[in-house]
């Protein structure tokens, strides 16, 4: 391109103006990236979510218990292919920052449930051979360092206060790259002995298999209806509004996102704005200068895009470049957010952003130099 | 009014032209009923008193703007009634420009100035680099194609200019006050040039100038007042 140096020198032409303009873009950019993960990680679980699933919990809240009784019952559903429980065990592992779902289920109901859970054949049958054992996902288990075979404790301030002391039998890993893996399974035979006297044959909550995704809204009915005025009626819903509901405790997500994202942009659009109109104010006598010469009109407006948009997408790229490195190294908090993570489609949306806003930026000032009448130009200078 | 026809008919012919600008409701006429003719290799200086027309003319003469009437015709071509994206084509293959306040792009160094008008063309990088260093080899600063203009002295960045208006040879160059900014030493080498030019090469030039030093070196001289010429000097 050979027109390439005129670009990079006008851009180059007023340093410390190009590189603070540069700065607050690339500042832009990386919240943008961010502010996408933690969206992702809060939200990205909707539409992971099996569409052929169902979730049923008590009808009051979560943390009202259903009797293990009702998954016998729920199978005689029609519509129903298979139903498992999961309870919420709410343990501690030495510290409660440190902090890690862990549930009781039935492992190979369950296991056929979650087909997203990857566990090798022969850690399964060491689960099924081990009342005490427990496996716990690929996530937990690199930031905790546990290895098969360690005896991890685990206090339960629910259960009662006691240390319950479980043997990692399997480290399952996810299907896809969202699946969360941060949570311990172990069996409900050995929780289901050994907790208090009060919550025997109590669980959480149910997921349920539709055998037609199409019908899931009538299953959903269908077990509702079924323990109507019974002392736990239950309220049924599809996986993916499961999980939007614990994203909505939060207020609606993406909304806060593109709200603060949406005044970030107009600020970044009113500094680059200025700046683009600056550059080409102070050189029009050169504009002029370069009509002479004999540069068209359109050659004029392709210069003055061409360098908003390079300014646009250099900042734009540094900064999601950036904020791809700081996702990709995980969760930052720890553990509150396993799915926290910069998308493709948010890398792509963010590129294009920057485009659009090196276009919106540039038109305007370029539209100024394509007009520029030549002679009058020339006796600006 | 008569013009010394050299060899056939003139390369500039300006026939009849008015030009006013129109500033609010005001019309500010600054060329009436002018006639000009410039034959090819002619070096034509043109003078007057600030506000004249000069520039206006010289501007009507270079494809930079269109009289309110008349016509101007450039090596057989109405330029008149070009387009802006017609006259744009036309000043990248006809015309060079010099300025009085040199104009050099300041973020461009002195090569890359000069290979300006040479982006225009379909030349390849190392055809341009030829003729980039002819051009500077020409007006003698061979050895300062990598500085940049705020780095030179007014005569060297007007040699610059000079060099980039010629870079491509075109039909025309135009000067307008090219010594104007410059003290006498630095004013006469660009004359020099410019006299150079049109003896050795054969390039046709009208200067705009204040200076009858500089206007000497001219082969003729058109005094302009009140956008009319008033006398003319062939030498
Ligand atoms: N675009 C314009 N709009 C309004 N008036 C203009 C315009 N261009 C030139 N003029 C007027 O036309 C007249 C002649 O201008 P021009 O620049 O041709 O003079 P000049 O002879 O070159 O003067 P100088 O020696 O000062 O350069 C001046 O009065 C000037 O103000
Ligand atoms: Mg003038």
């Amino acid at each position: 391109m050979k027109f390439a140096h005129l670009i990079w020198g006008n851009l180059a032409r007023k340093k410390l103006r190009t590189t603070l303009t540069l700065l607050s873009i690339l500042v832009a950019f990386v919240l943008y990236g961010i502010l996408c993960a933690v969206k992702q990680a809060l939200i990205g679980g909707v539409a992971l979510a099996g569409a052929d699933r169902l979730i049923v919990r008590h009808k009051v809240s979560i943390i009202q218990l259903l009797p293990e009784s009702y998954q016998a019952r729920m199978e005689k559903i029609p519509g129903v292919a298979a139903a498992v429980h999961q309870t919420w065990f709410g343990g501690i592992y030495q510290d409660p920052k440190n902090f890690f779902m862990q549930s009781p289920v039935v492992p190979e109901e369950f296991m056929r449930m979650f087909p997203e859970f990857l566990l090798p054949p022969e850690q399964m049958k060491a689960w099924l051979a081990t009342r005490t054992g427990a496996v716990v996902g690929r996530n937990t288990a690199d930031r905790f360092q546990f290895k098969i075979g360690d005896k991890i404790p685990i206090q339960s301030p629910i259960w009662g206060q006691k240390t319950w002391e479980f043997d990692l039998v399997g480290i399952y890993d996810g299907a896809k790259k969202g699946t969360d893996t941060t949570a311990m399974f172990f069996r409900y035979d050995f929780f289901n002995e050994s907790r208090a006297e009060r919550g025997k044959g109590l669980v959480g909550w149910y997921a349920i298999r539709v055998k037609d995704p199409a019908q899931a809204a009538e299953v959903a009915q269908r077990v509702d209806a079924e323990f109507e005025n019974s002392p736990a009626e239950t309220r049924t819903e599809p996986e993916g509004a499961f999980v939007q509901g614990f994203a909505n405790q939060m207020g609606n997500i993406a909304l806060i996102v593109a709200s603060i994202l949406a005044a970030v942009f107009f600020t970044i659009l009113l500094v680059t704005g200025s700046t683009m109109s600056q550059a080409v104010r102070e050189r029009l006598g050169e504009l002029g200068v370069l009509k002479a010469i004999g540069f068209t009109n359109g050659q004029l407006l392709g210069f003055v895009l061409a360098e908003s948009c390079l300014l646009a997408l250099l900042g734009g790229g540094l900064g999601l470049g950036l904020a791809w490195l700081f996702a990709a190294r995980g969760d930052p908090t720890g553990g509150m957010l396993p799915l926290f993570h910069l998308s493709t489609g948010d890398l792509v949306t963010g590129v294009a952003i920057a485009l659009g806003l090196g276009l919106l930026t540039g038109i305007f000032p370029a539209l100024t130099a394509m007009r520029l009448h030549v002679a009058d130009a020339l006796r600006r200078m | 009014m008569s013009q010394p026809q050299s060899n056939g008919s003139p390369l500039v012919r300006i026939d009849g032209v008015e030009k006013y600008f129109q500033r609010g409701a005001e019309k500010i006429h600054v060329l009436a009923e002018l006639n000009l003719t410039v034959a090819p290799g002619e070096f034509l200086a043109l003078m007057g008193p600030s506000g004249s027309g000069k520039s206006t003319l010289l501007n009507l003469i270079g494809g930079l703007d269109r009289p309110t009437k008349g016509t101007v015709t450039v090596a057989g071509e109405r330029i008149d009634q070009l387009s802006d994206r017609q006259l744009a084509d036309w000043r990248a293959r006809h015309i060079g420009f010099v300025f009085q306040l040199y104009n050099l792009i300041p973020v461009l160094n002195a090569e890359r100035n000069v290979e300006l008008p040479l982006l225009l063309t379909h030349l390849t990088g190392a055809q341009r680099a030829k003729h980039v260093a002819a051009a500077l080899a020409l007006v003698g600063l061979s050895h300062r194609a990598k500085h940049f203009p705020r780095t030179m002295s007014g005569g060297e960045q007007q040699r610059v200019g000079i060099a980039r208006g010629i870079v491509t040879d075109p039909t025309l160059l135009l000067c307008d006050e090219p010594t104007g900014d410059l003290d006498r030493k630095a004013g006469d080498e660009i004359l020099d040039l410019l006299g150079a030019l049109n003896r050795e090469q054969g390039k046709t030039i009208v200067m705009v100038t204040h200076d009858p030093h500089a206007s000497a070196r001219a082969s003729r001289t058109v005094h302009l007042f009140k956008g009319q010429i008033t006398s003319e000097a062939v030498k």
